[in-house]
């Protein structure tokens, strides 16, 4: 079923009365982030409060021989300067692994670095002073002897026997391997009329969150409490780390999130700055504040998508995909990040390769390597921009090699929409997708026949124009599969609360959180409409472990479909208990009324009978009044996890049209197109500004965005000045479609819409710039970020 | 190791004297000495915009401006521009039109959206989606992607546009 821009779909059972699934409502929580009045980590001062400023390594590799800090000690507002050997009495150290990543392994890392830095940027020393500005002067005053090693920077030769191993204890420099052999691969190249092979690179890049890491601890020691106001995605998670590595229970730790200033999956890792500003609120007895500066972050924010793949595709003449082989070599930084792993990405992009397409015959390998530069780890659409761009690169060149038109290719190859469930060659299970129906979608939404006429027209006035595509499957609503099987204290299960205040409005207090998305504004959709009030009759509180069931918070797309569900499910029981009320107040009986826009009223002619204020009247201040024995419940809790599947996976395709400057090189894009299908959509606005912004961030991959190192494990533009990222100026305006393919795991049907974006978009990019010079005899470009200089010897220009 | 100065401004209509730090940066000394924390540091090199505030009537970067030049002058903040309503227009079409996410950007994206509109009105002129882009170029959203601060920005310019005929 299609629909398109921000209409609503038609709905069965959610559509009950004054039902708010799938309408375009505003988010309730934005006038006092438009009035600059939202309260940000960086905006939390807490009396006592002092401010950590760190000592980073100037060196990738390096052992540290001794630190002064005699000079440090004694410079003004300086409270305590605290070196890593001092600060692991405080907090104990961690490994970055994960039981169900065979394998894996990683070497304990400190809050700050003792005896050894591992990359640049790694903190060795911290200084906590009364202001940050003194706390940085006093830095310049520590002297640090270091003697440096040898840096292993090139994943290519990190496992050779002459490259240095970095953690002596492991053995070598192999984090993880994976291995895969599905069907009969050599077979199928050899029964192939045509082979291609292309070496993909996608570039090492990161999030650039507008509002850097942030985190404020404050150690009570009359309480014996650790209160963490924390930047984070996932509030309980941290809590259980925080405690766990502070030797406390987790009910002496709470973490409470504020607004967040952008996420996108760099807040959901340990930071060993951030664990040291806890340890020194711990050692020092009062709250220490750490905000990362913009250097700090490009050289400490997770990395992503630093991946080396080499992929062979097979086709015949007809257009049939045969085999798909990858070889995937990936560097992740000194350390697994703690507690995802930093093996997830590569993991991923072996599941996730030729995803759309059913095809029996998959052969891949990934090798997961240490390095002597930042750290690597999950980053928005986790995997997926890789593997889709390796997939849909792939089946891009093989249609040209076969003169075959790039969507026909697709509608020859992709799963049939009546064909599910299905399972991919990686062994992903797949309830129901709709690529064919979205490629349909597609095509008539871009007018495809049109713009080859325009391109074809363009061309022969010397105007190169591409046409680009990438079909992709996304991962959402998560269950136990991801994380909580391999050991990881990260809950795949989400709850809700619900109350009836004493005026009759409503109270929500959810285990997901908000960092922008709308998490709370789809919360508040879903117990508005199970429950039967208004959406200005609806409060929600999130982030706070000490006021929300405990939940996973918000990645990997799991939000609104996890998070929605149990606040679904939590209206429809308070609606039940509201009802049981009425039914004793009004002496009916309860199945026969309902509560609709805040009104009880009978379920068959929809006749006033009680108001919610009167109810709860009543019910807090005159029980004395019902029956006796009866006591009413105004306020219920509702868990949901997803049992049914590992992942409801959401699939789509995105097209982009845009012009290649052959003299510059340049690339203006000029339209970008998204179909995508989430399931149920409970707020249309919401999952295309999702698809939207997740589109930019792609492109941002595809065209600017690069941390750059040179071979002694520099980086090289740590700023935004050298970083490039998406402005407006360059950005095109986007178009999204939706086919709706609800899942069957939950009553609401929805699935993820956070990262499809993201997924497809550096692909989708790249397949267009190959298509606007393909004509020109250019030699395919695989190695992202496309830059003009790129592009100009792609054309050997320069 | 610094030299403090006594300065005297207005900010937000209200006149301030403090002495600060000859080296503090004006969005460090409105965050931290005057509390308005709705001016954000995102770069702190002039590259992300989310600092932007009005000194005399010009949209500067809050991290390139010292606190000391602003001697005499009159700062303006998101807390003023929102307190006086002038650009309450602006943020319901935000608000309604979800131009913002995490919002972190979004003081210094209206008070430049702002500027823009405020040109455009003084030439009788409906800025075109290509003059909103290039406008807020200076401003770092990582959100939203921009199309919908630009549709935003876009029906506000239109309805003051239709407000004034």
């Amino acid at each position: 079923m299609k629909i398109t821009a921000d209409s609503p779909p038609v709905l069965s059972v959610l559509d009950r009365p004054n039902s708010y699934i799938g309408r375009a409502v505003p988010r309730p929580n934005l006038q006092r982030l438009t009035q600059g009045r939202g309260q940000y980590i960086s905006d939390v001062t807490l009396p006592r409060m002092a401010h950590v400023a760190y000592l980073r390594s100037p060196h990738a590799h390096a052992r540290i021989v001794s630190i002064a800090t005699e000079a440090a000690k004694k410079a003004p507002g300086v409270v305590a300067v605290v070196t890593g050997t001092e600060l692991a009495k405080v907090m104990t150290p961690w490994v970055g692994v994960l039981t169900h990543l065979k394998g894996i392994k990683s070497a304990p890392q400190y809050p700050i670095a003792v005896d050894r830095a591992c990359w640049q940027g790694e903190a060795v020393c911290a200084v906590v002073a009364r202001t940050r500005a003194q706390a940085e002067d006093a830095c310049e005053l520590i002297d640090i002897v270091y003697e440096e090693l040898p840096a292993v920077t090139n994943p290519e030769t990190a496992l050779d026997p002459a490259t240095p191993v970095i953690h002596a204890s492991l053995g070598d420099n192999l984090c993880f391997e994976r291995k895969l052999d599905v069907g009969e691969v050599d077979k199928a190249f050899a029964n192939s009329d045509a082979v291609v092979e292309a070496t993909f690179v996608t570039g090492r890049h990161t999030g650039v969150c507008t509002e850097p890491r942030a985190v404020v601890a404050d150690w009570n020691e009359g309480e014996q409490r650790m209160t963490v106001y924390h930047a984070t995605q996932a509030p309980h998670m941290m809590q259980n780390l925080f405690a766990k590595h502070l030797d406390l229970s987790e009910s002496q730790v709470r973490v409470l999130t504020k607004d967040v200033g952008g996420s996108f999956g760099i807040k959901v890792h340990t930071y060993a700055d951030e664990m040291a500003t806890v340890a020194l609120s711990k050692l020092l007895k009062r709250p220490v504040k750490f905000v990362a500066d913009r250097i700090e972050s490009f050289v400490t924010d997770i990395h992503a998508r630093d991946h080396r793949i080499k992929g062979k595709i097979g086709v015949t003449r007809d257009g049939v995909i045969t085999a798909f082989e990858i070889d995937d070599l990936t560097g992740i930084g000194p350390y697994s990040v703690y507690p995802r792993t930093s093996g997830i990405e590569a993991n991923q992009v072996v599941n996730l390769t030729g995803g759309p397409y059913n095809c029996p015959n998959y052969r891949a390998q990934a090798r997961v390597v240490f390095q002597n530069k930042n750290v690597m780890c999950q980053y928005r659409a986790v995997g997926h921009p890789i593997a889709v761009a390796v997939t849909e690169g792939l089946v891009e060149l093989a249609a040209a090699k076969i003169g075959m038109d790039p969507l026909e290719i697709r509608r020859r190859n992709l799963f049939p929409d009546d064909g599910y469930p299905a399972q991919t060659a990686s062994g992903l299970k797949l309830e129901q997708l709709s690529h064919h129906e979205a490629l349909a979608h597609l095509d008539t939404m871009i007018n495809y026949a049109a713009l080859r006429a325009e391109q074809k027209a363009l061309r022969d006035k010397g105007i190169y124009r591409g046409i680009g595509f990438a079909s992709f499957i996304e991962v959402t609503n998560p269950s136990a599969a991801f994380y909580g099987v391999g050991g990881a204290k990260i809950t795949s299960q989400d709850g809700a609360t619900v109350k009836l205040d004493a005026q009759g409005a409503i109270t929500i207090h959810s285990g997901v959180t908000e960092q922008g998305q709308g998490a709370e504004a789809v919360l508040a959709q879903c117990v508005a409409s199970s429950f039967g009030v208004s959406m200005d009759r609806v409060r929600v509180v999130t982030g706070d472990t000490d006021n929300t069931p405990y939940g996973g918070g918000t990645w990997a797309s799991r939000a609104a479909g996890i998070g929605g569900e149990a606040a679904w499910q939590a209206g429809k029981a308070l609606r039940g208990n509201v009802l049981a009320v009425a039914g004793a107040m009004l002496q009916a009986k309860p199945e026969e009324l309902d509560i609709r826009n805040g009104v009880v009223v009978d379920k068959t002619t929809g006749a006033e009978r009680l108001g919610l204020d009167e109810l709860a009247r009543v019910a807090y201040f005159r029980p004395d009044t019902l029956p006796p024995g009866f006591q009413a419940e105004l306020m219920v809790t509702r868990h949901y996890v997803p049992r049914g599947w590992p992942f409801a996976f959401t699939n789509g395709i995105q097209a982009s049209y845009l012009e290649v400057d052959t003299d510059t090189g340049f690339v203006k894009l000029l339209r970008h197109w998204c179909v995508e299908d989430c399931g149920t959509i409970i707020n249309p606005q919401l999952v295309n500004e999702q698809i939207r912004g997740g589109v930019v961030q792609g492109i941002g991959a595809a065209l600017f965005e690069q941390c750059l190192y040179d071979e002694r494990g520099q980086m090289l533009n740590g700023n935004m000045a050298d970083y490039l990222v998406p402005m407006a100026v360059e950005m095109p305006d986007i178009d999204c479609g939706h086919v709706v393919s609800p899942t069957a795991d939950s009553e609401l049907g929805a699935k993820g819409a956070g990262e499809a974006g993201t997924a497809g978009a550096p692909a989708c990019i790249m397949n267009a710039i190959n298509d606007a010079l393909r004509p020109l005899g250019a030699q395919p470009l695989t190695d992202m970020p496309f830059t003009p200089g790129k592009i100009l010897r792609a054309l050997g220009k320069v | 190791m610094s030299m403090d100065i006594d300065i005297t401004l207005t900010v937000n209509g209200e006149r301030v004297t403090e002495r600060v730090e000859a080296r503090k940066t004006l969005v460090d000394f409105v965050r931290d000495d005057l509390g308005l924390t709705g001016s954000h540091v995102g770069c702190e090199h002039g590259v992300c915009g989310a600092c932007t505030m009005r000194v005399d009537g010009v949209i500067v970067r809050g991290c390139l401006m010292l606190a000391a030049q602003c001697d005499g002058a009159t700062v303006e903040t998101i807390e003023g521009l929102s307190d006086s309503g002038e650009v309450a227009d602006l943020q319901a079409a935000f608000e309604q039109r979800n131009a913002l996410q995490c919002g972190y950007c979004t003081p210094g994206m209206l008070t430049a959206a702002q500027e823009l509109l405020q040109q455009a009105q003084a030439r009788n002129a409906v800025p075109s989606r290509d003059e909103i882009r290039e406008h807020i170029s200076g401003n770092y959203c990582r959100c939203t992607g921009y199309h919908a601060i630009v549709d935003a920005v876009e029906s506000v310019a239109k309805a003051r546009a239709g407000a004034k005929s």
